[in-house]
């Protein structure tokens, strides 16, 4: 989230005016019309999430469905299982996005690589609700034998703790299918700044007696560093916000546990709006709007660091 | 640590179209060795074939022997990657890596493999590299710094420490100062005159002044036209390419009456 801010046309702070060409002057003004485009959706968003959280915000905690001790204390274990269910997903996802896009970008032979490349954007354009389906029908029932084996044999680890969830949906299987989600653009990015890293530096390590695989590291890998961080963003932010999934493989409580393979597994912001939404009334509606600006304010939050990361070593990011 | 170089009957391809045709030339150790010719003649693939760097691109492949020290490259079994430790090489653009610092470019080669250094052989080795290639003096108290800071010439001069750093048999430096101004390029032939005690060298250039200036023997590659492949026209002592070659070819060359 960039917010530029327009600088002022310099031609007007000349004394003699150049002649002004319609082209030129139709280009910027669209240019500049189209930048201001995004502050005002963006602040219209924030205008409308801010103004209607303020109800739930001061009302009554007993007014609240469920009766919570307080805002604070509803909307925690949704903050928890999205961070946590996200994270999961990225755990799983962005090694995998790295290593897909560095087999397409420099091992692979060219059509080969052709043809990957189009079947991972093909998997971007499948729906989410399809990945919800995918979740219930076929992976949460195919690996459930996996989790048993797990609780069974490593339940010391307390991430695998058990009881084991007989329907195999847990926040794992959810995670799983988020990071299938969030693969695709995570692969795309990773791909296209890959194939961009100057080839004068590929041969200064190849010249230096690197093998492929050292040149990666030397050449490829430091050069693709924030386009690395940028795909991992954006497909954070998609698991982030991804609701249909989530609500579909989960049932979700109102709990914070860590324990990957039991059957009660805290719910998503994104998945708890949408599942509370059509039954809500009154000051319940304002209270699940305001869960919607933590998410946003997350989300917020989540890219800043990123780019903060992405700024911190400016020096040294090959685009000087 | 310099070796000699021979090359018998080298042809080299990209796929179907040969590049380079019938090669056969012997460079001698601690020498420089220029190639002149005009563009597209195939001196910069050749070079490039002297340690194996022509690979990179697809289809490329040789037919012929390339012995250093009497080992032939293209023998069976020889590892490219081994090859291009023995012979180092400087490219035509300054290629620094952008995300390392200066001290950590100097190294670069030298860790590779997961090759363990101490921190005060490194820094001895940082210090040597970089006197070696006459840039201490101006990066000494900056190393942390990233490299492509530096000026172009300073950032080539740091291209040919790294280069040296890891101690190889030959260099090869192609077209090393056609992206500099005259004083950068003056550094680099300067350098190059050191470089002769401990090293082959092996230099493509457009620029005739610059063989005639730093070389003890020059080859001139000429092409018939154009998709025909790139041929060695003479190989002799510069004084004698440059003044009295024996193809007439040459002659035009260097007298500036083509190319």
């Amino acid at each position: 989230m960039t917010a530029t801010t327009p600088r002022p046309a310099s031609a007007e702070a000349l004394p003699a005016k150049p002649a002004i060409r319609l082209g030129d002057l139709l280009f910027s003004r669209a240019a500049l019309w189209s930048g201001g485009l995004i502050l005002v959706i963006l602040a219209a968003v924030a205008i409308f999430l801010v103004a209607q959280s303020i109800p739930a915000l001061t009302a009554d905690p007993a007014d609240f469905v469920g009766q919570p001790a307080s805002f604070l204390d509803y909307v925690w274990p949704l903050v928890f299982g999205t961070l946590w269910s996200a994270a999961l997903a990225l755990v799983m996802a962005l090694p995998l996005a790295i290593g897909i896009a560095l087999f397409i970008s420099h091992y692979a032979p060219r059509k080969l690589a052709q043809a990957l490349g189009y079947l991972v954007d093909l998997l971007a354009a499948v729906p989410s609700v399809v990945y919800g389906l995918w979740g219930i029908g076929v992976l949460a029932p195919a690996i459930q034998p996996v989790y048993s084996w797990l609780v069974d044999n490593a339940g010391w680890f307390p991430l695998f703790a058990g009881p084991v969830s007989g329907t195999g949906r847990t926040i794992l299987t959810a995670g799983i299918v988020l990071g299938v989600m969030i693969l695709p653009v995570m692969t795309a990015i990773c791909r296209e700044v890959f194939l961009q890293t100057p080839v004068l530096h590929e041969e200064a390590a190849l010249a230096l007696g690197a093998t492929r695989w050292e040149m990666i590291r030397m050449a490829v890998l430091p050069f693709g560093r924030p386009g690395i961080i940028s795909g991992a963003m954006l497909g954070l932010g998609r698991a982030l916000g991804e609701t249909m999934a989530v609500a579909m493989v989960l049932s979700p409580q109102a709990i914070v546990s860590f324990a990957l393979l039991q059957s009660a597994n805290p719910s998503t912001i994104a998945a708890n709006i949408a599942l509370s939404f059509p039954e809500a009334y009154g000051v319940n509606v304002n209270l699940l709007i305001a869960t919607g600006l933590v998410l946003f304010l997350i989300t917020l939050a989540v890219n800043s660091i990123a780019r903060y990361v992405v700024n911190r070593r400016k020096d040294f990011s090959g685009a000087n | 640590m310099s070796k000699r170089i021979e090359v018998n009957d080298l042809n080299v391809y990209y796929g179907k179209f040969k590049a380079v045709e019938d090669v056969t030339l012997t460079i001698e150790p601690r020498s420089v060795t220029a190639f002149i010719g005009p563009s597209g003649c195939g001196k910069s693939t050749f070079i490039r074939t002297l340690n194996r760097m022509h690979e990179v691109i697809p289809g490329a492949y040789v037919e012929g022997e390339v012995l250093v020290d009497g080992n032939n490259l293209y023998g069976p079994g020889v590892d490219p990657v081994l090859v291009r430790r023995q012979v180092g090489m400087v490219f035509q653009r300054p290629n620094p890596f952008p995300t390392m610092s200066i001290r950590d470019n100097v190294l670069a080669g030298v860790t590779l493999n997961n090759r363990r250094i101490s921190k005060s052989d490194a820094d001895d080795l940082v210090e040597k590299s970089l006197q070696g290639a006459n840039l201490w003096n101006e990066v000494k108290d900056r190393l942390d710094r990233p490299g492509s800071g530096l000026s172009g010439g300073q950032q080539q001069r740091l291209c040919i420490a790294r280069a040296i750093a890891v101690e190889p048999e030959v260099i090869l430096m192609d077209e090393p100062c056609s992206a500099l101004d005259p004083i950068s390029t003056l550094a680099i032939e300067d350098l190059i005159e050191e470089l002769k005690q401990d090293y082959t060298i092996v230099i493509v250039t457009h620029n005739m002044q610059q063989a005639s200036r730093v070389s003890d023997k020059t080859a001139f590659f000429n092409i018939a036209g154009t998709g025909m492949p790139g041929k060695l026209i003479e190989y002799d002592d510069t004084s004698v390419i440059f003044s009295n070659p024996s193809v007439k070819a040459t002659e035009d060359y260097v007298s500036g009456k083509f190319g």
